[in-house]
């Protein structure tokens, strides 16, 4: 009956998710469909064509678009030596030092920024978990950092480090202005970052805190552990997904960061980033071409680390296969 | 292995809460001692006092005669096997098992060994590499046993192990946590609030409410001489029947009839103080049917003619259900056990009685029978403590 009213091209490429995710069983299992997986199967994504295409849009387009133009020799300052050079951009930005210099400041921020954040948060996350009188002024408290807007919380940094007026500049630098040399620009513009999306990988960790359940830490009390023991082999195992969203989130939103650097620094004393510096080159510069060519380079490595992040959740789950160990 | 000793011990919880009040048990060593009661009575909190799980307030804990009452919960050498199993999900039932004995640091080959055995004990062989959420709550609950026995701890604790389980399983897994214990040897501290798990496990039983010990024996004891209307009602399935009594010249005047006082019964109350008005109270196997009675015998009891309003045949004998016109009994204990069995708002309109008699009876449902009760396993209680007026101490 089904077989006779479904059209003979369906089966073999109905559904390309299914046949990947379906792949592991027996090629038998997949004919066996059932006419009502089928049905709910198309509902799914009927469900789901409103979101894809508005992403499309908004997204696809943009992308596609950049990638175009990055394959263009196109500024606007000499709108008529405009013509398509392939690579040639890609060249000129891998091989120019100013770029490489924005990738590693922007990789040393993103690194020590979310490994301090994750050591903080997990602190922050465990006293919220813990206290059990004011915890909502504690709550509160501690998310108020990520409650300011960015913008505005960098100019009360930069003011602070600000000689003569700041009293962050005053009591800790000695009155040395920190803002105009490197590697301290890059410690303070980092330092902004903790302070500012800390409370935000706190709030997710907290999360994670509350799938592990109290009978597992008080079996693993009765078996001996110290408490050290109970975080690294109970607490940390169960809550490994939560932790790897939040590293995640906070990798992403890290690597990309503008608006602290913007208004801390604004690039000078090589400590642009690569959204920096692709903000001056596209926007400032008007260099449509070379500031694409970046866009889509920040672009791959954001897809790369996403990548990498959602290659180690697949086995993290807590009681899934963990990785073929079956 | 070693002896546990409660001594005075009293939890309060930060929020003001008394969970357990003065409990005094000595536990022998090697010895199965069941702690039973209601649910809030305290049970998991004395259990959580013995693992260190929780502080004591007052009083002192003794382990093999050493005070431990300060000492962290992995110094105190006990395994626990929690209600919800706490199986560390990452971890294969392997690795769970060993968990103990890698926090011990044992060597390798030691642990091996160790689990292999567990896993002979417990049937668990061939699960060694899965993981827990790939097994059954039978097989869950035997994991959890597992890592309780492989560092050969002092003791056991238990609490409510096997509550998760189905009927079937339950009693299936009774008889191995039984002969487990027997095999090792290890005093165990078992919690339960199912009377049956009470009776047929422990050596002895701990009756607990509101916090206090009730009363500590064996579970024939209790059922036979249970020391209040508490006990008494809690201990047995179906519970013990209470019927209002009043004593006059020597005859308990009840809805059931004029019932004499035997020498027994009239030897237990004399120095007890009994009041006038008493709860009489008659286990359901104390009831037969009339006819089946010998005369003999017949005139030791009291016979009373009821209707049957339910008959249930069990097989080997039947339930006989009566409702009997006249006031409930009342006291603080049955509206408490009550409330514990959920039958607190059925409406109940009189007294209602169980009886368990021979599965031979003729006796039909829905119509009246002639039910026969021994006089001489009477057991009266003072309504206003609950206290047992004919207790055998
Ligand atoms: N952390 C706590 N803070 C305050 N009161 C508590 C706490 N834990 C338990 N209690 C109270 O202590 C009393 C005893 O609790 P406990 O858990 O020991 O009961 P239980 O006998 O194990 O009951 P159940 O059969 O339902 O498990 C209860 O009245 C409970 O409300
Ligand atoms: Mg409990």
């Amino acid at each position: 009956m089904s077989h006779a009213l479904r059209p003979p091209a369906e089966p073999a490429d109905a559904d390309p998710t299914a046949t990947a995710a379906d792949s592991k069983l027996s090629p038998k299992a997949k004919a066996a469909l059932s006419e009502g997986k089928k049905a709910e199967r198309r509902l799914g994504l009927l469900l789901c064509a409103p979101a894809i295409l508005i992403m499309a849009a908004v997204a696809g387009w943009p992308i596609i678009y950049s990638v175009w133009l990055s394959l263009q020799r196109y500024d606007l300052k000499f709108p008529d030596r405009t013509e398509f050079v392939g690579l040639e951009n890609y060249v000129t930005v891998l091989s120019n030092p100013y770029w490489w210099n924005a990738m590693w400041v922007t990789v040393l921020i993103t690194v020590v920024s979310v490994a301090v954040e994750l050591v903080l948060g997990m602190a922050l996350a465990l006293i919220m978990h813990r206290t059990l009188v004011g915890r909502g002024i504690v709550r509160t408290s501690t998310l108020i950092p990520y409650g300011i807007v960015t913008v505005v919380a960098a100019f009360s940094w930069r003011y602070a480090w600000t000689p003569g007026t700041g009293y962050l500049a005053e009591t800790v630098a000695g009155g040395d202005p920190v803002l105009t040399e490197k590697i301290p620009s890059i410690m303070v513009v980092t330092l902004a970052e903790i302070w500012k999306t800390t409370p935000f990988m706190a709030l997710l960790l907290m999360a994670g805190l509350a799938l592990v359940p109290d009978d597992l830490l008080k079996a693993a009390a009765m078996d001996g552990a110290t408490a050290w023991q109970r975080f690294t082999k109970v607490m940390v195992p169960v809550m490994k997904p939560a932790i790897l969203v939040a590293l995640l989130f906070r990798t992403l939103d890290a690597f990309r960061i503008f608006d602290n650097l913007f208004v801390l620094t604004a690039g000078s004393q090589g400590t642009s980033s690569v959204s920096m510096l692709t903000y001056n080159n596209l926007i400032k510069g008007l260099n449509l071409g070379i500031g694409s060519t970046m866009s889509v380079l920040i672009f791959i490595a954001v897809a790369i680390i996403a990548f990498v992040f959602v290659k180690l959740f697949g086995t993290a789950a807590p009681g899934g296969d963990g990785g073929g160990r079956r | 292995m070693a002896e546990i000793v409660l001594d005075n011990v009293t939890k309060q919880y930060p929020d003001g809460a008394v969970a357990v009040r003065d409990v005094d048990i000595e536990i022998a060593d090697g010895e199965f001692i069941i702690l039973v009661g209601p649910s809030g009575c305290g049970k998991s909190t004395t259990l959580n006092m013995i693992a260190g799980l929780e502080d004591i307030t007052a009083g002192e804990l003794r382990i093999g005669g050493e005070r431990v009452n300060e000492r962290a919960p992995k110094d105190r050498d006990i395994a626990m096997v929690f209600q919800s199993y706490a199986l560390y999900p990452h971890m294969t039932v392997k690795e769970n098992m060993a968990f103990p004995l890698r926090l011990a640091k044992v060597d390798d080959t030691t642990v091996e060994k160790k689990v292999r055995d567990a896993a002979e004990i417990l049937d668990l062989t061939q699960h060694l590499d899965r993981k827990p959420s790939n097994l059954s709550g039978g097989q869950r609950q035997r994991v959890a046993m597992g890592r309780a026995i492989v560092r050969s701890p002092k003791a056991f604790l238990m609490d409510e192990p096997l509550s998760n389980l189905d009927a079937k399983l339950r009693v299936q897994m009774r008889t191995s946590v039984s002969r487990l214990q027997k095999q090792l040897g290890t005093t165990t501290v078992y919690v339960t609030h199912d009377q049956t798990e009470a009776m047929t496990l422990g050596d002895r039983v701990v009756v607990m409410r509101g916090g206090a010990v009730q009363q500590i024996g064996a579970p024939q004891f209790l059922y036979d001489n249970p020391a209040n209307l508490f006990v008494a009602g809690f201990i047995g399935s179906p519970a013990m029947n209470f019927v209002p009594a009043s004593l006059e010249n020597g005859v308990l005047r009840s809805a059931l009839g004029d019932v004499p006082l035997t020498d027994r019964v009239r030897s237990l109350l004399e120095g007890a103080e009994a009041p006038r008005e008493v709860i009489m109270g008659l286990r359901p196997e104390h009831f037969e049917d009339a006819r089946l009675v010998d005369d003999t015998v017949r005139s030791n009891g009291v016979t009373f003619t009821n209707q049957v309003d339910v008959l249930e045949s069990m097989g080997s004998d039947k339930f006989a259900y009566f409702s009997l016109s006249g006031e409930q009994a009342t006291s603080a204990e049955l509206a408490e056990l009550a409330a514990d069995a959920g039958s607190a708002d059925v409406p109940g309109g009189g007294v209602s009685l169980v009886a368990r008699i021979s599965a031979t009876s003729s006796a039909v449902e829905g119509e009246p029978a002639d039910i026969w009760f021994d006089a001489d396993k009477v057991q009266l209680f003072d309504p206003g403590n609950g206290r047992n007026l004919t207790y055998r101490g």
